[in-house]
């Protein structure tokens, strides 16, 4: 079945259980309805599900299974798959594919993710779907391939130059990897602007039981906007310059007006044993699977602690901060960086709110064990 | 009475902001008759670069993607491969496509893009003032080489035509001028091969034109038309570099 009537019947268009795996494998999977695979792979196959048809990218670890899943997949689909000789090159492949209004991605790590800056705020400023994946690295620079959260200024903030944002999404499992690489694609398309996965190794390598699904019936709306070569039609026009009085100011206040939107209509985050908790743990990705186990221990120790876990970087979960915080007045922040996150549940919580902060920067050897986080958990409680 | 001239139906009706005596029109000119030719305009998709052309949008009548500066070669790959039925050519000058666009370019032509690139070469970066391109002549005094290119320091002016004819994906490779009548017709003609490499699916074509800057090179029209005679093209050779085809 075509991927555009799989979206409407909710059936699968490749059901990864029987598409990609060894035979026997598979039927062990499919006796519980599991697959078990890498967090990486399970976002190309959640693309592939998803209608994506066309990869850009370039090698560097901790991200390579992808393109290396999609170069072995997408010919057999007739899609396109490039390895280009840049990430510069394979933003501004991806921007030109979904100019045409295809769904299109590319994915990458840190280092490579700065080269695409550009690219992806000349998408923004064009309105252009597209999906990015970022399996972060540590840096700054070459930095090591150790588990990141480093990124978070850079994804969330507008890593390039113009002011925009785009949607950001952070799983972490690999579930997640998985529904949120779906998740992306759609919210690309129905905000028009390109949507990232920041994950990092621990969620990209390793491999967890997935239940996939196929397309959700999500009303999209038709690209009348893509050039595909006038038709008979009216000209299109994909740009992002805007030279006429006031004109870039009203572009500048409708693409605001987006993330306002978002901001109102696709907050996502989960709350785990918050509700009577006097200390509530925050965390993002990887390390708020190791705060959940640390949380767990306290549990058992008699400490009411509670986990916020932003699922939407951007937008930012701020409402679910301010209602737990009318009640529970200690937060402590934790990341795999020096403190970047802190920043916007600073400006989440309500005032007479403490915030407390754990931070291990990304190295090897860094990632804190439950036991550390379960020391800090008692400092703050 | 028979009409015998008129407007491209791919080009607007409209006025340029091109200077005076800029052949950037002229070569739009070429590039839409090309188009009405192998009648592509309701299939074209065009995308501009960043310089003095990049209102491509405002003056063909086709579909446009506007690429970042240097980009636009891989905005095309992307673009074909995901609508590999449409016609698709970039439209690019010396500092986008021979500078920050290297890359992308050179990897464009290796895979053998079924694109058509045409390269307008004018020595320098006409829409930020006249600053030195990397094709800007040896000698040739610009806003940042006020004493003149210097070879040992800046490099010899970069022959883009020649350079990626030695590479296997690229099926055709020419350098044209527009300064006489005669390189005109010449520049017609090549265009149209190179156009019609695409239209048979033969792969990656690249038309290189030598064009004028008289506000950057400081000079009237009739004499920056001279110069291109004079001193670019004994550089910048005109002539058919591949053709595998013979097309
Ligand atoms: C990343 C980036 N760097 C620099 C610029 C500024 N810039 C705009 S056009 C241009 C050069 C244009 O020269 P060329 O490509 O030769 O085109 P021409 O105007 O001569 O036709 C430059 C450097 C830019 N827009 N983006
Ligand atoms: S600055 Fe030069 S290239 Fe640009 S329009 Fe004027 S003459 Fe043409
Ligand atoms: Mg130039």
């Amino acid at each position: 079945m075509g991927n555009e009537e799989c979206r409407k019947t909710g059936e699968f268009c490749l059901d990864p259980r029987t598409v990609y795996l060894a035979p026997d494998f598979v039927e062990a999977c499919v006796q519980n309805n599991r697959l078990f695979v890498k967090g990486n792979e399970a976002v190309a196959m959640a693309a592939l599900e998803a209608g994506c048809r066309y990869y850009f990218g370039y090698p560097i670890t901790p991200q390579s299974d992808i393109p290396e899943f999609l170069s072995r997949e997408l010919p057999k689909l007739d899609g396109e798959f490039i390895q280009a000789e840049s990430e510069v090159a394979s933003i501004n492949m991806l921007l030109g594919a979904s100019a045409t209004g295809v769904r299109a991605m590319t994915s990458s790590s840190s280092p490579g993710i700065s080269l695409k800056q550009e690219g992806i705020s000349y998408m923004a400023g064009s309105e252009l779907p597209g999906v990015i994946v970022n399996i972060s690295r540590s840096g700054p620079g070459l930095g090591g391939i150790d588990a990141s959260q480093a990124d978070y200024f850079q994804s969330v903030k507008g890593g390039g130059h113009g002011g925009y944002r785009i949607v950001v999404l952070a799983p972490a499992s690999v579930q997640e990897m998985y529904d949120l690489t779906m998740l992306a694609f759609d919210l690309a398309d129905l905000y028009r602007m390109p949507a990232m996965v920041l994950a990092d190794s621990v969620i990209g390598q390793m491999k967890e039981a997935v239940v996939p699904h196929p397309r959700p019936a999500v009303d999209l709306p038709a690209k009348e906007w893509a050039v595909q070569g006038k038709g008979g039609g009216e000209q299109r026009i994909v740009k992002s310059l805007y030279l006429g009085d006031g004109e870039l100011e009203a572009h500048n206040w409708k693409l605001y007006a987006k993330y306002e939107q978002l901001r109102g209509k696709e907050v996502r985050w989960e709350e785990f044993l918050a509700d009577d908790a006097d200390l509530v743990v925050t965390a993002f990705g990887s390390v708020s699977r190791i705060a959940k186990t640390a949380i767990m221990q306290a549990r058992e120790e008699g400490l009411k602690v509670g986990l916020l876990r932003p699922i939407t970087l951007f937008p930012f979960p701020a409402q679910a901060y301010a209602r737990i915080t009318g009640r529970c007045k200690k937060v402590l922040d934790i990341e795999l960086n020096t403190g970047q996150m802190i920043e916007d549940v600073r400006l989440s919580v309500t005032k007479d709110t403490e915030v407390f902060f754990y931070g291990r920067p990304p190295g090897a050897g860094s990632l804190p064990t439950p036991e550390e986080l379960l020391e800090q958990i008692r400092k703050h409680y | 009475m028979q009409q015998v001239f008129h407007r491209p139906v791919s080009l607007k009706d409209v006025q340029t902001h091109f200077c005076p005596g800029c052949h950037h029109g002229t070569i739009h000119r070429l590039v839409a008759e090309a188009m009405d030719h192998f009648e592509l305009q309701q299939r074209t998709i065009g995308v501009a670069s960043v310089g003095c052309s990049v209102f491509l949008y405002a003056y063909f009548d086709v579909d446009v993607v506007e690429a970042p500066h240097g980009r636009a070669s891989a905005v095309a790959t992307g673009v074909k491969r995901a609508r590999p039925d449409s016609f698709v050519f970039t439209y690019q000058g010396d500092g986008d496509l021979a500078a920050i666009g290297t890359a992308e370019i050179i990897h464009a032509a290796n895979r053998g893009e079924d694109i058509t690139v045409v390269f307008v070469n004018n020595t320098t970066y006409g829409m930020t003032g006249g600053q030195m391109a990397p094709t800007t002549l040896v000698g040739q005094k610009t806003s940042t080489s006020p004493y003149g290119r210097q070879r040992e320091k800046d490099g010899a002016p970069i022959r883009m035509a020649e350079l990626l004819a030695q590479l296997e994906g690229v099926a055709y490779s020419c350098r044209v001028a527009v300064d006489s009548p005669k390189n005109l017709m010449v520049a017609e003609r090549q265009i149209k091969t190179a156009f019609r490499y695409q239209v048979e699916g033969k792969g990656f074509s690249f038309v290189e034109v030598l064009s004028s800057c008289p506000t950057n090179w400081g000079m009237d029209p009739i004499k920056a038309n001279e110069r291109v005679g004079a001193e670019m093209i004994p550089y910048f050779p005109l002539g058919v570099f591949k053709n595998v085809g013979n097309l």
